[in-house]
């Protein structure tokens, strides 16, 4: 029964209670879905029996009338969720024997609600990157091709595994972190929905660090609807993480479909960039028009801080990064090379453990951080994120309840294509993004269109922060009028 | 500010991560061409600009100082790559 792999978390759900088919049916299509689709690379690990045994317990509870919300629901997990008992190792040389005796709390918010793990995503090696390049097991190939074509497309990054695999109809759903993009871009670049919410709704406990003021858990689903049934189920207060925030996790269900009307959409003018093509900016009017034709108001805001978004990224994410990976030192878990000290045990371990990509960032951080560079470095950004949140919050005080961006600079690029000679070329893919994280704000990618090669691209609304269900409202609109999109199958 | 082979050298060894004498070149290359990238920084008026010290604004949750979690030797070490009774083993750091 291959065609329940194109359902809906909402169409499973519903189909589950009727009982016109199993969890355990729901689990070994998606099994057979992704063995098919190995191509692909979306999965660092397979675990069929693990979802065997969970849509079995599920089928169970399905019958007992002790279903939770996500009964049956088969998910894959990117490789960055510790998953306790299934190996983990944020696509890095230096874990890849790694095998967690914990699960992270969103992960495990999952399996409590009572969906399945089909297995876990590839992604960029410890979440560093744009494309899903840098992992060291290999990039992923979206299921996405040019009209005509046969040139292999990365799926975004760095949660390219997730993105791939939910556009592919591998999963029903995915989780993704997201530090500067690595869900929003991904999902625009393989024609999904993702949503990074507010910094402190998802617990980052368990989840290995990469920068820790930026990073949020989020999900990839096929609709709007989906995300909203995915986010209430992965949010929530956790002690175990002191920047969690303890406020009660809404229905984001119910605010699917509520009507926008009266919402102040802003328009921010700095993201009309050079060098931005003019079908993402025929898409944004587009969107403009949409939400306009539902009853909002849009309204041309400035965010005037936007330029300096991705350079102080590039500060704080790497300082971030230099002492949260300093941790990978071969003596309490990972990879270890011997070296004719312990120094040079270190030295060693950390040279050959880490991706080139990564061992740029640290030591970039390594320097924005060391005595002298500190205030010209490390502090002036930090000052220049505190005005690029202040942007938002002049505009969110004038009343704007959310804005409207688009998600990518461009559609999906060939593997190989970008930031061999300069790494600035990729950073750039984040440029609509990284503000988001850098203000702590919610935002949500929504499919919006086809380029003229066939190529999906995507629009962002960022929100207030902890106000997740007017993204939902307000992508629900878009959805409606843009349609949904699968791409044709070339695989298997 | 641009960094030379020396720093690089020094960064590295900062960062316990070996460089190669022959990829200093193409990592100091890389390295400034990211500093270039983020000097427009200096562009922008910071005067009497508080650092962001925490994006949502938090008091600092403390909890009781009771014993939560531990004595479970084994998960910790399960993946250590050396290890001897309770302990993880490391290269002779005194001599």
């Amino acid at each position: 029964m291959s065609e329940l792999t194109t359902l809906t978390i909402a169409a499973a759900r519903d189909g589950l209670k009727q009982k016109k088919f199993s969890a355990a049916e729901l689990a070994a299509a998606h099994v057979d879905a992704i063995e098919k689709a190995r191509t692909l690379n979306a999965f660092v690990l397979e675990t069929p029996q693990r979802a065997a045994a969970m849509s079995k317990a599920a089928d169970a509870r399905l019958a007992a009338g002790t279903a939770g919300p996500l009964e049956g629901i088969p998910l894959a997990i990117k490789d960055m969720f510790c998953t306790e008992g299934v190996r983990t190792t944020a696509c890095s040389h230096i874990l890849d024997n790694f095998v967690p005796t914990y699960e992270s709390t969103v992960s495990g918010q999952l399996w409590r609600d009572g969906a399945v793990l089909l297995g876990k995503t590839n992604n960029d090696e410890f979440a560093m990157g744009s494309s899903n390049e840098t992992s060291f097991m290999g990039a992923v190939t979206s299921p996405w091709r040019r009209r005509g074509s046969n040139t292999p497309l990365v799926p975004g990054g760095s949660s390219g595994g997730s993105a791939a695999a939910v556009s592919a109809h591998l999963a029903l759903a995915a989780t993704g972190t997201d530090t500067g993009g690595s869900i929003r871009q991904p999902a625009a670049f393989t024609g999904i929905v993702g949503i990074k919410p507010t910094y402190g709704r998802c617990s980052r406990w368990g989840i290995v660090a990469f920068a820790s003021s930026l990073d949020q858990a989020g999900p990839f689903t096929r609709t709007v609807r989906d995300g909203a049934i995915m986010l209430r189920s992965m949010a929530g207060y956790d002690p175990k993480d002191t920047t969690s925030v303890d406020i009660a996790v809404p229905d984001y269900e119910a605010a699917v479909g509520k009507s926008i009307k009266g919402k102040r959409i802003g328009i921010p003018k700095e993201y009309r960039v050079d060098g931005m093509s003019a079908e993402i900016d025929k898409l944004w009017d587009q969107g403009r028009a949409w939400l306009e034709a539902a009853g909002a108001e849009i309204v041309e805001v400035s965010l005037p801080h936007t330029k300096y978004a991705l350079p102080a990224y590039y500060i704080v994410a790497p300082a971030e990064a230099s002492s949260n990976l300093a941790r990978y030192d071969g003596v309490r878990y990972g990879l270890r090379l011997p070296g004719r000290d312990i120094n040079g045990m270190y030295e060693n371990t950390r040279a050959g453990g880490f991706g080139k990509e990564v061992r740029r960032r640290i030591m970039i951080g390594t320097y924005v951080l060391s005595a002298g560079y500190y205030d010209a470095y490390y502090l002036r950004a930090q000052k220049v994120r505190t005005l690029i949140k202040k942007d938002f919050e002049d505009c969110f005080d004038q009343g704007i309840d959310a804005m409207l961006t688009p998600a990518t600079p461009s559609a999906a690029f060939g593997v190989g294509e970008k930031g061999g000679a300069d790494p600035i070329e990729m950073y750039l893919n984040d440029v609509f993004t990284v503000t988001v994280n850098m203000a702590g704000l919610p935002g949500i990618s929504v499919p919006a269109g086809l380029d003229g090669q066939g190529l999906p691209l995507g629009l962002q609304l960022i929100g207030r922060p902890f106000d997740e269900e007017t993204l939902f409202s307000l992508g629900q609109v878009i959805e409606d009028a843009a349609g949904r999109f699968t791409p044709a199958r070339w695989w298997a | 500010m641009s960094i030379d082979a020396t720093t690089v050298k020094r960064i590295a060894h900062l960062a316990r991560v070996a460089v190669a004498d022959d990829e200093v070149e193409h990592l100091s290359g890389e390295i400034n061409a990211i500093l270039a990238f983020v000097e427009q920084l200096a562009e922008v008026k910071v005067d009497g600009v508080e650092p962001m010290t925490s994006v949502t604004p938090m008091v600092m949750k403390k909890r009781a100082d009771v014993v939560t979690d531990g004595g479970d030797a084994d998960a910790v070490l399960r993946n250590a790559p050396s290890t001897e009774r309770n302990y993880f083993l490391v290269p002779k750091v005194v001599e």
